[in-house]
């Protein structure tokens, strides 16, 4: 029951979150802010993921390689593939869910115990659509971008990882990273993306706002909209992953 | 003005505001005291639209403030000024721009226009030299004095207060007490205190509401307070040792 009632608020909640700004030029600024905020100081985390990831899952893929009738190529295929369909997209999504989720609702939840969303509605400020809808667009903005980065770092570190290992060459990792790609595969990388981004962002943006209590429950709010966010994106990821591929 | 006529308000089966009827006047310190869980912060939050009520009318210079929409709050809301308890100051920005904030949003001055008005704010509450502090770097004397100097950064109508003493020491707190008084009456605006602070009421208040049970349950001036032989109002008023004494030594007189 608790469920339906959190769904309904949480439908209502973005009918107002999606309305028109006060001040486009506050907007502008509000989002230039989140876009660093949540975009850009997330590289550092994303990087390192993902370099470690691909070094990881072309090493696994080269130890399972012992029939002689697969190509060596078949790493750099198998890397590629497995990075772009769902270990850049998903994986990073799921850790950016802990990372900005986390921070997303600690911030807004701390504003509410603080009374500080009450003082913005006071003032007559749409205190839903100032706080979270830059955070919604910054991160649908940005997370492609991130997760480009993400498949680009990944591929790299296979590579490394591979040559590091004289497990197999440059060339022919390379070969089998150009193998038989299409760009469906980018489109449902990026679309996923763009999904999970809105997911993160709007599900921890209504566990910090609808947080009440003190200190307390504003680390409760953090945790939920953590857990909650990473099982909408395991759905989400589920439909999508029907819908486009299938 | 502000008045309040026949408010209901429940949470689940628990009323917490049973038909209060009253006036807040203008130019004049009105203050709404009670003991904890009475429904006075309650009534406040009814009053500015924070809680909705369950009937009743609110009715600010006449303008019945339960009926209107959205965007005939929003116009309400630029004209009310309100210092919360934990003086709500955004913790991002500068005391300068806290103070800037209501007014970048609904006005459309100039960055300078705006710094200039917030010198100006700043100045009135003796702060002057502040504009780069962040709250965290601020007392808790300083954090009020700045949510008051935001409050009125709007020219504002009507100005809230919610148990503005509240974690001070006695003499910060009659500095912020006179600060509302010398506002209210130099912009006479509405002012309403929401206050258990008893050195506050007497110190401050015009005209008092005592809340008790949810119900209006006596309202007068800062002179009858002391004299009403109202059992409640004296069970609040006179509940420490130190006050029955003082209350003893008045009779006496």
């Amino acid at each position: 029951m608790k469920v339906i009632n959190n769904i309904g608020k949480y439908v209502i909640m973005l009918t107002i979150v999606f309305s028109k700004p006060e001040k486009w030029r506050i907007f502008r600024r509000r989002l230039f802010e989140e876009i660093e905020f949540i975009g850009i100081k997330s590289i550092p985390i994303v990087a390192l993921m993902s370099a470690f990831m691909g070094g990881v899952i072309s090493l696994q893929t080269a130890s399972n390689m012992d029939s002689p009738w697969l190509p060596q190529y078949t790493i750099g295929y198998i890397t590629r593939s497995s990075t772009i369909l769902e270990f850049s997209p998903t994986i990073i999504s799921l850790i950016l869910a802990g990372k900005v989720g986390s921070n997303i609702a600690s911030e807004i939840g701390t504003m509410r115990v603080t009374e500080q969303i009450d003082a913005l509605e006071i003032m007559g400020v749409n205190s839903l659509s100032y706080l979270v809808l830059p955070k919604i667009i910054a991160a649908m903005c940005f997370f492609p971008v991130l997760i480009i980065f993400s498949i680009g770092l990944s591929l790299i570190g296979g590579w490394l990882t591979l040559t590091l290992s004289d497990l197999a060459s440059t060339d022919t990792y390379v070969y089998g990273i150009r193998s038989f790609y299409t760009d469906l595969e980018i489109r449902y990388a990026l679309t996923k993306s763009v999904a999970f981004a809105f997911l993160i962002t709007s599900i921890a943006s209504f566990f910090g706002y609808y947080t009440k209590g003190g200190a307390l429950d504003v680390g409760r709010s953090s945790t939920q909209s953590v857990v909650s966010a990473s099982i909408a994106i395991l759905i989400a990821n589920l439909l999508l992953t029907q819908m486009i591929l299938l | 003005m502000i008045e309040v006529k026949n408010v209901n308000k429940a949470f689940g089966t628990n009323t917490v505001l049973d038909n209060i009827s009253t006036s807040f006047e203008k130019g004049k310190v009105n203050m709404i005291i009670g003991a904890s869980g009475q429904g006075k912060s309650v009534l406040a939050k009814c009053i500015v639209g924070l809680h909705e009520v369950d009937s009743g009318e609110i009715l600010y210079d006449g303008r019945d403030f339960c009926q209107m929409n959205r965007l005939e709050r929003k116009a309400i809301r630029q004209e009310i000024g309100m210092l919360f308890q934990s003086s709500a100051l955004f913790d991002s920005l500068t005391v300068e721009e806290n103070i800037m904030f209501p007014l970048s949003m609904f006005t459309k001055m100039s960055k300078a226009e705006m710094q200039e008005r917030a010198n100006f704010c700043l100045e009135r509450v003796n702060l002057v030299g502040r504009n780069k502090l962040f709250p965290s770097e601020c007392s808790g004397g300083m954090q009020k004095r700045i949510a008051i100097a935001r409050a009125i950064a709007m020219n504002p109508k009507y100005l809230f207060c919610d148990e503005p003493n509240s974690g001070l020491d006695p003499k910060t707190s009659i500095v912020i007490d006179n600060l509302i008084r010398e506002i209210t009456y130099e912009f006479n605006i509405t002012t309403i205190v929401i206050s258990h602070d008893m050195n506050s009421v007497i110190e401050i208040g015009d005209n008092i509401v005592f809340i008790y049970e949810g119900k209006n349950w006596w309202q007068g001036d800062k002179n009858s307070i002391i004299t009403t032989d109202n059992k409640e109002i004296n069970d609040f008023v006179y509940a420490s040792e130190f006050m029955k004494e003082i209350k003893e030594n008045l009779k006496k007189r």
